[in-house]
């Protein structure tokens, strides 16, 4: 039981990281209707910024870590925005109105070109940093297994439970949220209504990469290390989240990050740990062969 | 013509179909004649397509049923079949309201692939067909040779090798009806075939439905908004409102039924009785 | 009838013109230019500043130092400047890049000049092995690009004819390529049955030297059989979802071959894979090896050509198959699906078997292609088959013009031949390859040759452009 317990806490946790991320993917898919394949590499370079703003504040001597972290989430967050941003600009937006394959390569080109940029730019090796968060607490000790809550978990969960408020709050109340769910409806009559269609969708990517940034950051404190292949893995792990969800819709996202961190970890922790990838895509397959359109996706209707 | 002409080719008995809490047909029974022309009108929101998806398998009804009668008197159970088998097993064919052609297929692949089923058998399922046996052969040559007739008929055969999508929307609504008629139906589903078309268009696919009927061992049943075209055709018509049968018959007896008047108008009975009246 | 399933964008009319730069191009000052530039250049240095202008290390203690190259970073940002400045003026006199259509008389040129490439190319990749006898490196790179040819070819029938997406191609490449490698090493698929290690260390099937050739049709069969595996669960499933299914049904197969080490080796791969016979005569040295028996002195290069000329009639079978397909009725069921499927089903078109026969000889023909490069090789390991490689392979089928053959030949010619010539870059290729493949798209989105030939006509064939036809949805 407590075994169990601690698993479900680090699944959580791995959720919430995978959560973050999906939602990039499924807000994009939402409003252009496009796979974004270089989400995960913006994650992964979020993980990058993060990690050089911090070298960078240690080596000017700061040493208070609540400063350093606040410092690390802005700069990390407003750097990868712009990525976010400029991928968009370079790669998406000259193909909006093209066929649907032409936006996937381009986003698998651009996904290359991030990953490559970063492993040129930064070197291949793994970049560890020492751990910035410590302690926590014990929840439960039965003698032979400790119920562990690190306080980077909590800072984690934390985290992103803030975000999706604040996130939700921006979807659902603000003049943008309603630029974007009329987008995702119809972008011609959006337009015709006055919604500037161009810079809701320039929006949309600028938030997603802000979220991937903070989920960058998360990874590279839970981890202690960063490495120009990792936004692949995750970027990965999360589209299958947000697919598993029901890719458009938002709650879907963070449901399905929750599932695929559960699942991960517990398939680690009872069965082998080198089968944990095929397990999470296997329920993947099985949940779409019996809902076509994820856990909360909307059903489509045929329209004959 | 063969088999008895006034035998039933299609029975619906009691049929229903209930959307979560719609209903959007109700207890509904009617009977098509082999070889006529039998029409379904309603105002708009009547189930008139809802009972046509029914009936060509995209829906499963909730309740009741739908017997397919053929010629030899076999008998198929439309809401046990599903999908591709209703065109396949059943010989029910259908066009659809919003144009459902394969727009980058020249209009010759249309009719081509219509034939598929017949084709897929000749090909031995491929085998046969990718080497070049001399049965496939013969029978692509008259699959081809069935094409060219009905493209004859619908006067597309100059325009055979264009793209369906690059075609006029009349010739494109004809050549959805040419494609149906290739897998060879029994019973043939139009809905709405006259929505868009102009006067002239309009005559010429009253023209073709009427060859249809008399030269070919299929019957019609038609989806249809635009009066003029179902009172010209039609053998048989039958009035659905709010998913319910009001009325059916003769076009003349529709025509003087004021049951169908006040739903097409929206008022009761009398005032449309009134407005007959009025209008005599 | 043309418009695109995802939702349409309005007109520039309604764009921002703070943000839209397209905007600001159409007004005609030199100024503008220079603006958009110092703008890009701006965006480079919030972009690159810490991502270039710092450098992480990991010291020897496991401690991770930095040091600054704002060298590096001026230069970057300056390239931007500059690169933009001419883009911008390149675009004034073209009008925005995408938009470059060909003149009708260009495209007529074209179209006859395609008509002739294709006899031309197909002398010429049978002369390669004489004209280049010598140059065992350019033997291999035709090697090479023939195998992207041959799994272009068969991706297309399943992306470019069924219009399904397919973003896990590469895993019946790796069924292929390892059910050639077990069989042919251990001639038991499953090795679990037998105790002892190394299981049967005898050639459990006797092929000898037949092994390549009794294999390569097994190959084959068993990755349609996967193929049609990876078709029942994604029947129903549509765009996205269908393509993060076969994502994930790739990275399952690598997955497995990865860790099931008791049956693939693992991480080490198979080695020792035996080598494709002249038909049962061996291409060694020794008296009774081929070049021995036709009186000529040995050279390894006669293996070299010896596989090229398998792989081009591996290439050239699918390629004659797929377009006997195409005049069959199973073709066109493909393209009608493709194009509305619901009108297929109400035309009595089976879509279950449809779809599942597009991936069982999609699967077939990468599942040749991979028993071809295993034998090629001789030693094959997971690394071979990551995504990467069915990135590549989509990348080829949709950059040739998705369903035209002559289109997916250019296509893999290009890419293979281009990051060969990119060789010299080295780590900058996958840098180069991508921003290739973002330009090549926003350049050409329907592909090199991007319109549609009739599978049957009347009167004289006509093709059909790409605006027409769909993609699929599927």
């Amino acid at each position: 039981m407590d075994y169990f317990a601690q698993q479900l806490i680090n699944g959580v946790v791995l959720g919430s990281i995978y959560g973050l991320i999906a939602i990039g993917y499924t807000m994009v898919y939402g409003i252009v209707g496009m796979i974004n394949f270089a989400h995960g590499d913006i994650f992964m370079i979020g993980g990058f910024i993060a990690l050089i703003t911090f070298l960078i504040l240690v080596s000017m001597g700061l040493s208070a870590v609540p400063l350093i972290l606040l410092v690390m989430l802005i700069v990390s967050m407003a750097v990868t925005a712009v990525y976010g941003w400029v991928v968009e600009r370079i790669a998406y937006r000259p193909l909006r109105q093209s066929f649907r394959l032409a936006p996937l390569l381009s986003a698998i080109g651009m996904s290359f070109v991030l990953m490559n940029f970063s492993q040129v730019s930064q070197g291949a090796q793994v970049k560890p940093i020492p751990p910035l968060i410590t302690g926590g607490y014990t929840l439960h000790d039965s003698g032979n297994f400790a119920v562990q809550l690190s306080n980077v978990q909590i800072m984690v969960v934390v985290t992103t439970i803030v975000l999706l408020t604040i996130f939700s709050y921006i979807v659902s109340r603000t003049r943008f949220g309603r630029d974007m769910r009329a987008c995702e409806q119809d972008q011609t009559m959006a337009a015709l209504l006055g919604v500037n269609v161009d810079r809701t969708i320039s929006m949309t990517f600028v938030i997603g990469a802000s979220l991937a940034a903070v989920a960058g950051m998360m990874y590279l404190l839970y981890y202690g290390l960063v490495d120009f292949f990792m936004g692949f893995v995750a970027g990965i792990k999360a589209f299958t989240a947000a697919v598993l969800g029901g890719i458009g819709s938002l709650p879907g996202a963070m449901l399905g990050g929750l599932a695929i961190g559960l699942i991960e970890t517990f398939w680690s922790a009872y069965f082998s740990i080198e089968y944990k990838d095929v397990a999470a895509f296997s329920i993947l397959i099985v949940v779409l062969i019996f809902m076509p359109t994820g856990l909360l996706g909307r059903p489509e209707v045929e329209k004959v | 013509m063969t088999g008895n002409p006034t035998a039933n080719i299609l029975e619906v008995d009691h049929l229903s179909m209930r959307f979560g809490g719609i209903v959007a047909v109700k207890d509904l029974s009617f009977t098509a004649k082999r070889g006529d022309i039998t029409a379904l009108i309603g105002p708009n929101g009547a189930g008139k397509t809802t009972v046509f998806n029914c009936i060509t398998g995209f829906y499963k009804p909730t309740t009741g049923m739908i017997r397919m009668i053929h010629g030899d008197s076999r008998e198929f159970l439309l809401e046990r079949l599903f999908d591709f088998r209703i065109s396949k097993l059943a010989k029910v064919a259908r066009t659809f309201q919003n144009i459902r052609l394969f727009a980058g297929m020249t209009a010759l692949e249309n009719l081509m692939v219509a034939q598929h089923n017949g084709l897929m058998r000749a090909s031995g399922y491929t085998f046969l067909g990718l080497i070049g046996s001399p049965g496939f052969r013969s029978a692509e040559r008259s699959a081809i040779d069935r094409a060219r007739y009905w493209l004859d008929r619908i006067g597309l055969l100059a325009r055979a090798d264009e793209a369906a999508g690059n075609l006029p929307y009349g010739d494109q609504r004809r050549l959805e009806i040419a494609r149906a008629m290739c897998s060879r139906p029994a019973l043939l589903c139009l809905d709405e075939p006259a929505a868009g078309l102009n006067a002239r268009e309009g005559e010429a696919l009253s023209e073709l439905l009427r060859l249809i009927r008399n030269e070919h061992d299929t019957s019609i049943l038609l989806i249809e908004h635009d009066m003029s075209v179902v009172m010209q055709i039609s053998d048989r018509i039958i009035v659905l409102d709010y998913g319910v049968k009001i009325s059916e018959g003769t076009p003349q007896m529709i025509r003087d039924d004021p049951k169908v008047i006040a739903a097409y108008l929206g008022t009761d009975e009398k005032t449309a009785i009134a407005v007959m009246a009025g209008g005599a | 009838m043309a418009v695109p399933k995802s939702k349409k964008s309005d007109g520039p009319d309604v764009a921002a013109p703070a943000l839209n730069q397209q905007t600001a191009t159409r007004d005609r000052s030199v100024a503008s230019i220079i603006k958009n530039a110092v703008v890009s250049a701006l965006l480079a240095l919030v972009l690159f500043s810490l991502m270039i202008g710092i450098r992480t290390e990991t010291g020897p203690s496991g401690q991770l130092t930095y040091w600054t190259r704002f060298g590096e970073l001026a230069a970057v940002v300056g390239a931007v400047f500059v690169g933009s400045i001419i883009v911008e003026t390149i675009k004034r006199w073209t009008g925005p890049l995408g938009s470059v259509e060909l003149p009708d008389t260009v495209r007529r040129a074209f179209s006859v000049l395609g008509r002739v490439l294709i006899p031309a190319l197909l002398i010429f990749a049978l002369l390669v092995p004489v004209i280049f006898y010598n140059q065992r490196y350019l033997l291999d790179l035709g090697i090479l690009v023939l195998t992207y040819v041959m799994l272009g070819w068969g991706l297309n029938i399943v992306v470019g004819l069924a219009g399904l997406l397919d973003l896990g191609y590469v895993a019946f490449y790796a069924v292929g390529a390892y059910s050639y490698a077990l069989l042919a090493q251990s001639g038991l698929p499953f090795p679990y049955f037998i105790e002892t290690y190394p299981y049967v260390a005898i050639d459990f099937l006797q092929l000898g030297s037949w092994a390549f050739w009794a294999l390569l049709p097994v190959s084959g069969v068993l990755a349609a059989f996967w193929g049609v595996l990876l078709g029942f669960p994604v029947l129903r499933l549509r765009g996205d979802y269908l393509a993060i299914v076969t994502l994930a049904f790739g990275e399952i197969i690598r997955l497995v071959i990865l860790n099931w080490q008791d049956l693939t080796g693992g991480p080490n791969g198979v080695s020792g894979i035996p080598r494709p016979t002249v038909f049962g005569i061996p291409l060694t040295p020794g008296e009774d090896g081929f070049a021995a028996l036709i009186g000529v002195p040995f050279s390894p290069t006669h293996r070299l050509v010896f596989l090229f000329y398998i792989i081009l009639a591996l290439a050239l079978l699918t390629n004659w198959v797929t377009i006997r397909l195409r005049r069959l009725p199973i073709g066109r069921a493909w393209e009608a699906m493709r194009e509305d499927e619901v009108a297929c089903r109400a035309l009595g078109i089976n879509i279950t078997t449809t779809k599942l026969s597009a991936f069982a000889i999609g699967a077939m023909f990468g599942g040749f292609a991979g028993a071809f490069f295993a034998t090629r090789q001789g030693f094959i390991s997971p690394e071979s088959f990551t995504f990467q490689e069915s990135a590549l392979v989509l990348a080829i089928v949709v950059l040739g013009g998705m369903g035209s053959q002559l289109g997916v030949a250019l296509a893999a010619i290009a890419m293979i031949g281009g990051f060969e010539l990119f060789r010299g870059l080295d780590q900058f290729r996958m840098l180069v390859f991508g921003g290739v493949m973002v330009l090549l798209m926003i350049w050409r989105p329907r592909g090199l040759v991007s319109h549609r030939a009739p599978s049957v006509f009347l009167g004289r064939q006509t093709a059909i452009p790409s605006s027409m036809v769909k993609e699929g949805d599927g």
